[in-house]
């Protein structure tokens, strides 16, 4: 997802590609700082999944369940709950993707996202305790891509957070020993949300949301996860081991900033549809 | 004896199309004088001759297509060349260049180059091998290369061409249509591209429709009015000789022909430009070929069917 | 973690099931072809609250080598159910039930297939369940088969499948995930519905012999129908491509049947109106 140094990318793909963003161009028309369409669903699992969210960003989909279980806290942090993202790069989404154990860049996928949750608290782990030391809510969101057409970090990081931002589980305590239902359906504590942005280098040129032939041909890509208040709660470049400068970084920065505002309103409406 | 679909039907699988003395041709399959359809697909009988258009599906190599692929590997004198469906190609130096040729091929062509192609001989034992020796065939140099369904190049192309020239004409761009499901496509500028793109994806979406033809033109007429004049031409002009396509004569290639006996030039173009053409009524045909060689080209499609 | 109880019975004293249905009938199914656009095919199946979505990729190119088949097309089956698509939270890496259920939906389809047309080769099938609740295995077949119908696979016929169990002391069909965890037993099936042959058969549970031949019969009865269903859906995502757009087709136009034999490719030929 993102590193294609080892494939055979064709000539004509590369040039092609880069010669339209030296004229200002992309191939569907947008701008350098513009997403495509997004389309965020949420209660795709309603049965099954506490939370969960299918998002469409322009021909890349992918679906977000959460699951809320009740574990025992880890003992450096006994009173704080588990959120824990993990992502897939099932071959069904992508004749590119392979069958077989995650690789490299499937892991990376998972993590990058997983930090633009726990690094930015998406979910206030102090709030998942239910008896110090013995019992504690675990999160867990897993991301299943349907369809690649590049930045699936992105259409993630929206699915995630939809899917966080509208599960709902049972309250439980410990009575007599015994982990019992209250009859409460609880919302999860949230703290602060932070949507994931990635901008790909090309040359010395940046675009936001790439497509699949644009990521073919990326130097590397930069993930900034941006919170409503503008700070930035996690970074990551991959995607490539091209270099960048402090100025490009700068300017990949701002666009970040730019289109947070947009981001977050998609997932906050995708929320309110249901509320 | 019973036909059981209507002309043009959409069929499905395991579908009963006819019983009798009907013969099972591409798409359909015989169990005891029952013929089935193994595709969804249009359902036509010619004759007594049921089959099944598909509408879906991987490619498979057919002698004399022109592919477009990319070359993936170079070993020794042969070069790897992926033109997409369940089968590797690989197109030896000889089929390729005139000798005495340099030991490292790489110089030629190498890895990441996009070349136009002939499948010079096909079975699902081994191949499919690539020559480069007909009209045409060559490194392809700028533009893009757009992939659609392999099973509605013969809508793009249209009958004896007329789809393809229609859209040559309306944008002029310079195009490559490859039966493996890649469409080289050379625009002046990206307005125009865009505009071939969305051409060529409206064929793929609307291919089993009829007057597709006069929608295409219709749209591309009235698209191109409004970009008008005010783009400027953004080609640069030096490739304009190895402009039209396929159609374009190289004499450069016709000077290598000594070896290796290379398909005859026109067979390339007769399956790719007008894989249809088999009727002689119509005047306007694409191409300078020959009555003869359309009929040999018929005596082979019809053995192929035959033996299905 | 929404812990589910046992009921206190699955079929009620005036012969329904737990969610109403009669003993016969199947839950509300919906099939879509074509929901994919990177996959060569693909198709998903909504089944009471069953949801699974089947992609196909080729025939293409097979790696590892050492799997090839010099005669036909490896068809390889990948079933996985999503972490969060069964009450608690299935772990990520492949299951043995996961890699089970993937061999036998393999076998069940195999039978139906021309995989002679692409030697060397290989087919994927890619099955993803979102949502599991009850028969995931047989709704699988009923998508996938459709799934490979839209990749363009040659095939003998679509493959329909439906689970028949056992509760009360009444024979099911399509079990729901009441019906299969606390019922006494499950008998998923499939069959060729042109020779009424049955390519999956699996029993858990307790059954007489004649209990087994009568639960065959009420499973083939309602594959015939999800057959119907399947045939129905293919052809919808196809003829709805159709009369989209220009629907002015003359029917009535002479049909020139003699025209010469054209090549398998004669799409052109046939849809130009003059």
């Amino acid at each position: 997802m993102g590193d294609y140094s080892t494939e055979t990318i064709s000539h004509i793909d590369r040039e092609f590609i880069s010669d339209l963003l030296r004229k200002g161009e992309r191939l569907d028309g947008r701008a350098f700082n513009e997403y495509r369409d997004i389309e965020v669903e949420v209660n795709v699992v309603a049965a099954k999944a506490e939370g969960s969210a299918l998002v469409r960003l322009g021909n890349t989909t992918v679906v977000a369940g959460v699951k809320v279980l009740v574990g025992e806290p880890y003992s450096d942090s006994p009173d704080e709950g588990v959120t824990m993202v993990t992502a897939e790069m099932s071959p069904i989404a992508s004749p590119l993707f392979e069958l077989g154990p995650p690789k490299e860049d499937a892991i990376e996928l998972a993590r990058v996202v997983d930090r633009g949750v726990r690094e930015s608290e998406t979910v206030d782990a102090k709030k998942l305790c239910i008896a110090e030391g013995k019992k504690v809510y675990m999160v867990f969101a897993d991301v299943y891509p349907l369809e690649y057409d590049g930045n699936l970090i992105d259409a993630s990081s929206i699915a995630v957070n939809a899917a966080l931002l509208t599960t709902k589980y049972p309250e439980m305590k410990v009575e007599e020993g015994k982990l019992v239902q209250t009859g409460e359906v609880l919302s999860l504590p949230l703290k602060n949300v932070a949507v994931e942005h990635t901008v790909a280098k090309i040359d010395d040129i940046l675009i936001l949301d790439t497509i699949l032939k644009e990521e073919f041909v990326q130097d590397c890509r930069f993930t900034m996860a941006v919170d409503k208040n503008n700070n930035f709660t996690a970074m990551q470049k991959g995607g490539g081991s091209g270099p960048m400068s402090l100025e490009l970084i700068d300017q990949a920065m701002d666009m970040a900033l730019e289109a947070s505002k947009d981001i977050h309103k998609v997932v906050d409406d995708a929320v309110k549809s249901v509320e | 004896m019973a036909v059981y679909f209507q002309k043009r039907e959409v069929v499905v699988p395991g579908q009963l199309l006819a019983e009798g003395r009907y013969r099972a041709s591409f798409g359909t399959y015989d169990e005891g004088g029952k013929i089935f359809s193994s595709l969804v697909g249009l359902a036509e009988l010619r004759g007594n001759t049921v089959k099944v258009v598909a509408l879906e599906g991987a490619y498979i190599p057919k002698e004399g297509d022109l592919v477009i692929g990319t070359i993936t590997l170079v070993a020794g004198n042969n070069w790897k060349v992926d033109i997409g469906g369940p089968y590797g190609a690989s197109l030896h130096a000889n089929n390729a260049l005139r000798r005495p040729y340099s030991d490292d091929i790489s110089e030629y062509m190498d890895m990441g180059d996009v070349i136009a192609a002939e499948v010079i001989a096909f079975d699902r034992g081994s191949g499919p091998f690539l020559g480069m020796k007909g009209r045409g065939l060559r490194v392809l140099q700028g533009g893009m290369v757009l992939d659609v369904s392999p099973a509605k190049i013969p809508r793009i192309i249209g009958r004896r061409g007329s789809m393809i020239n229609m859209i040559k004409d309306h944008l002029n761009i310079q195009t490559m249509v490859g039966q493996n499901g890649r469409i080289w496509i050379r625009a002046p500028n990206t307005a125009v591209l865009r505009l071939a793109i969305k051409a060529f994806k409206t064929i793929e979406e609307q291919a089993h429709t009829s007057k597709l033809t006069d929608r295409i033109s219709e749209m591309l007429a009235e698209e191109m009015s409004k970009i008008g004049s005010g783009v400027e031409d953004e080609t640069d002009s030096e490739e304009d000789s190895i402009a039209d396509t396929v159609s374009a004569s190289e004499t450069e290639d016709e000077k290598a022909s000594e070896e290796v006996e290379p398909k005859p030039e026109k067979e390339s173009k007769t399956e790719s430009e007008a894989t249809t053409d088999t009727e002689d009524e119509s005047v306007d045909v694409v191409a300078e070929v020959e009555n003869n060689e359309e009929e040999e080209v018929d005596e082979k499609q019809k053995e192929e069917v035959k033996e299905k | 973690m929404s812990p589910e109880t046992k009921p206190d019975f699955l079929i009620s004293p005036e012969g329904l099931r737990i969610d109403g249905r009669r003993t016969d009938e199947l839950r509300p199914i919906e099939l879509k072809v074509g929901v994919l656009k990177q996959a060569d095919g693909s198709a998903s199946i909504r089944q009471g609250k069953t949801y699974i979505i089947a992609a196909v990729y080729g025939p293409r190119e097979l790696h590892p080598r050492h799997l090839t088949l010099n005669d036909r097309a490896y068809l390889r089956v990948e079933y996985r159910m999503a972490t969060f698509s069964v009450p608690d939270r299935k772990r990520p890496a492949p299951s043995r039930r996961e890699k089970e259920i993937s061999m036998v939906v393999a076998n069940a389809l195999k039978p139906a297939l021309f995989l002679e047309e692409f030697p060397k080769a290989v087919v994927d099938v890619f099955v993803q369940v979102i949502q599991a609740d009850g028969g995931t295995r047989c709704a699988a077949i009923n998508a996938a088969s459709l799934a490979l119908a839209d990749a363009g696979i040659p095939m003998r016929c679509l493959i329909p499948a439906v689970a028949v169990g056992k509760a009360d002391g009444k024979l099911l069909v399509d079990l729901g995930d009441e019906e299969d965890k606390y019922g006494q037993g499950d008998v998923p099936m499939a069959i060729l519905p042109t020779t009424d042959e049955i390519t999956l058969l699996q029993q858990d549970g307790m059954f007489k012999k004649e209990e087994l031949l009568e639960a065959m019969q009420m499973g083939i009865n309602s594959c015939k129908y999800l057959h119907e269903l399947q045939k129905e859906a293919l052809r919808r995502a196809y003829v709805k491509k159709a009369s989209e757009n220009g629907d002015e087709d003359d029917d009535d136009e002479d049909d020139d049947f003699d025209d010469d034999m054209e090549t398998d490719l004669g799409e052109a030929d046939l849809m130009e109106d003059e």
